[in-house]
């Protein structure tokens, strides 16, 4: 009972932190940069659902459409604006530029939306169904699905497909690419509105599970890097791997030894697991010629 | 410019320099420091409610001392240095007379000492932490009309025996130190009555998942549930012990008064026994429908009742500041330490929350006690009171 539980729990909230995660891994093996205003990305995406799908009564499909739309527009304001003209001049300032483009998101998003956490209902989420014993809502069982088919989604379309291999092309050689005919600056936009887009799908996914407040975000962000690096951020499988073991251990030690240790030993893992294999679980090791 | 608008401009601001600060000297000058923005807003924005309402006819009546109540607001952002900063540039700067604190526990702690060091008094409308007005300190400026966190774990225990007959509590309570302050009081009610409890379970704000806590609780025979957390938090509970199917009974202290908890955790939210010092649903006082009538005047987007949530922080506020008024005109001064002398001996009061018969003392600064609290739960949106 104990088990199944903290199987289920952790798988679910663990494919949640795998597809921020993605989100990281898209923007980095295209430009080596990552947007570190993805919590709030996350945060985004359940807010503007919200507003569209239960607030304004819009049907869903429409919603969750224009919410996503609406997600990765932010991403390519995100990199023209607070990444391209830092790492232009191959400044690391696109780091704090972008922690700073969060915060100050989640302020608007505190001021507009309200500061009073809101519900977003969702008949996927109202009655649970048995699993070996555990309840589980079927909304739980569907992230884990969204997330390892869009890790596979994104496996295959760097490594098979034509805009995929450009993409990737970027990153090792900016001129190389530019000269076989490749926009570069389209690319490296594109890969933004992708990660950010990923990050709104997983603040909707996790909305109904949990409140939508200007804040939600925050804590998401952090542990979702957390598993990129854990993952090794430079393969979609390898995050998305992490992710869920990720969340099945927090869960584990939370049922298994008490939720009192569980922040100090899930993240005191990460770093041994680090120390380990420095290079995450599947990533590769970056050969940096000189 | 010239010689002539020059000389105007002088005289004019002559005259503002003359006149400016008498007309400060018209109004009495009362401060608030709370959280006015962030997760907490909603309980600064009750309490400059419940002390407006009051002010306001306060002022009708002519004021205190002959003068005008003027109210000033500083947000404290619900961070202890900025509560601190706030109220000694309302006392040395804007010399309020009063202060008046918000919702945490930790922005009151750094307040205290500060009032006490420049005898002001201050008075606690929410935070319920403990040693705020129990701080030891032998000339104490620090008063409260709020709910006291060793005397609400008491009467949480109180509650689950009588209503449930537990034998075996568990407690599911937010990694803070408001969860830390209830985890003492709690385990100190229960050993008073010889009882053994299941477990302490913590939780952190942002968890989207309770039920690996929860079933610890459950696999080591919880009868009833002790829980602390704001709403947000309090509300994945619910959710939680939804997905288990568990029906174990959930007493709880404030938080889940604190914004829309029935939205936010669904039909189970009734399941939630909660304590409050005040409500404005069922029978209301002659009082309660006046300040209500006024409420909704004052502010028309309170359009039912759902909206006067969180009811506590408006009665509390309401009570302490004419309970602050009633001792300056009693003083016939504003000085600190003849406001305090007169505090103790107050005349008596029909308040909000109840009729206060000298509610201070030096050995006791606080005005409510276990007798003034209820429990209620929500119900399509409005927190009604339970009948035991």
């Amino acid at each position: 009972m104990l088990l199944i539980s903290a199987i289920v729990s952790g798988l679910a909230v663990g494919s949640m932190y795998g597809l921020i995660a993605l989100g990281f891994h898209v923007t980095y093996v295209v430009s080596n940069t990552v947007n570190f205003a993805q919590g709030s990305s996350m945060m985004l995406g359940a807010v503007l659902g919200y507003t569209f799908g239960i607030k304004l009564g819009w049907p869903m499909p429409l919603a969750v459409a224009t919410s996503l739309s609406l997600c990765a527009l932010f991403g390519l304001v995100v990199e023209r604006t607070l990444v391209r003209p830092f790492a232009e001049r191959g400044s690391n300032a696109w780091l704090m530029a972008t922690v700073a483009g969060g915060i100050v998101l989640d302020n608007v998003v505190l001021f507009t939306f309200g500061k009073e956490p809101r519900a977003f209902p969702s008949f996927l989420a109202q009655k649970p169904i048995d699993l070996f014993g555990a309840g589980v809502f079927p909304l739980q069982l569907i992230i884990p699905i969204v997330g390892i088919a869009i890790a596979v989604g994104l496996q295959i379309a760097f490594h098979r497909t034509r805009l995929g291999k450009a993409l990737l092309a970027v990153v090792q050689n900016k001129d190389a690419a530019r000269l076989m005919g490749i926009n570069v600056g389209s690319a490296i936009a594109f890969s933004f509105a992708l990660s950010t887009a990923l990050a709104g799908l997983a603040g909707m996914l996790i909305a109904p599970l949990f409140s939508i407040h200007s804040e939600m975000g925050t804590l998401f962000g952090i542990k979702a890097f957390a598993v990129a690096i854990l993952g090794g951020i430079t393969s979609a499988s390898g995050v998305m791997l992490a992710g869920l073991l990720y969340g099945l251990i927090e869960a584990s030690v939370t049922a298994f030894i008490g939720s009192t240790y569980t922040q100090m030993i899930v993240f005191a893992v990460v770093i041994i697991a680090l120390a380990v294999m420095p290079n995450g679980l599947l990533g590769r090791a970056a050969v940096k010629k000189v | 410019m010239s010689e002539l608008t020059r000389r105007l401009l002088l005289a004019a601001a002559a005259a503002s320099a003359l006149t400016a600060p008498a007309s400060a000297q018209d109004t009495l000058k009362l401060g608030l420091v709370a959280a006015m923005s962030g997760q907490s807003a909603k309980s600064g924005e009750a309490i400059v409610r419940g002390l407006s309402i009051a002010i306001d006819e306060i002022n009708a009546k002519g004021g205190v001392l002959g003068k005008k109540v003027e109210l000033l607001v500083r947000d404290d952002e619900s961070n202890p240095a900025k509560g601190a900063v706030a109220a000694r540039e309302l006392v040395q700067r804007e010399k309020v007379v009063g202060l008046f604190g918000g919702l945490d526990t930790p922005v009151s702690i750094a307040i205290v000492p500060f009032a006490n060091q420049n005898k002001v008094p201050f008075m606690g409308v929410w935070a319920a932490g403990t040693p705020i007005t129990r701080n030891g300190v032998a000339e104490n400026y620090a008063f409260r009309v709020s709910a006291v966190d060793v005397l609400v774990d008491k009467a949480l225990v109180d509650y689950a025996t009588k209503k449930y007959a537990t034998k075996k509590p568990g407690m599911i309570l937010i990694n803070n130190p408001w969860g830390e302050s209830n985890e003492k009081g709690l385990k100190e009610a229960l050993a008073e009555k010889n009882m053994p409890y299941a477990g302490i379970e913590k939780f952190q704000d942002a968890d989207v998942d309770v039920v690996p806590q929860l079933t610890r609780l459950k696999e080591a025979g919880a009868d009833v549930l002790f829980l602390v957390a704001n709403v947000a938090p309090s509300s994945q509970v619910v959710k939680s012990l939804d997905r288990m199917g568990w029906n174990v009974p959930i007493v709880s202290h404030w938080g889940p008064a604190g914004g829309r908890f029935s939205e936010l955790a669904g039909p189970s939210s009734q399941r939630v026994h909660f304590i409050q010092t005040f409500s404005f649903s069922g029978k209301l006082s002659p009082k309660a429908e006046s300040v209500l009538a006024a409420l909704k005047k004052k502010y028309p987007e309170i359009k039912s009742l759902a909206d006067v949530t969180p009811a506590v922080g408006i009665a509390n506020a309401y009570d302490a500041i004419n309970l602050m008024t009633l001792a300056i005109a009693k003083a016939g001064s504003t000085e600190g330490p003849k406001v305090r002398e007169a505090l103790y001996a107050l005349p008596k009061y029909e308040g909000l929350i109840k009729t206060y018969d000298k509610p201070f003392t030096p050995a006791n600064h606080d005005a409510l006690t276990s007798d003034d609290y209820i429990f209620t739960h929500f119900k399509d949106g409005e927190i009604l009171p339970l009948t035991n």
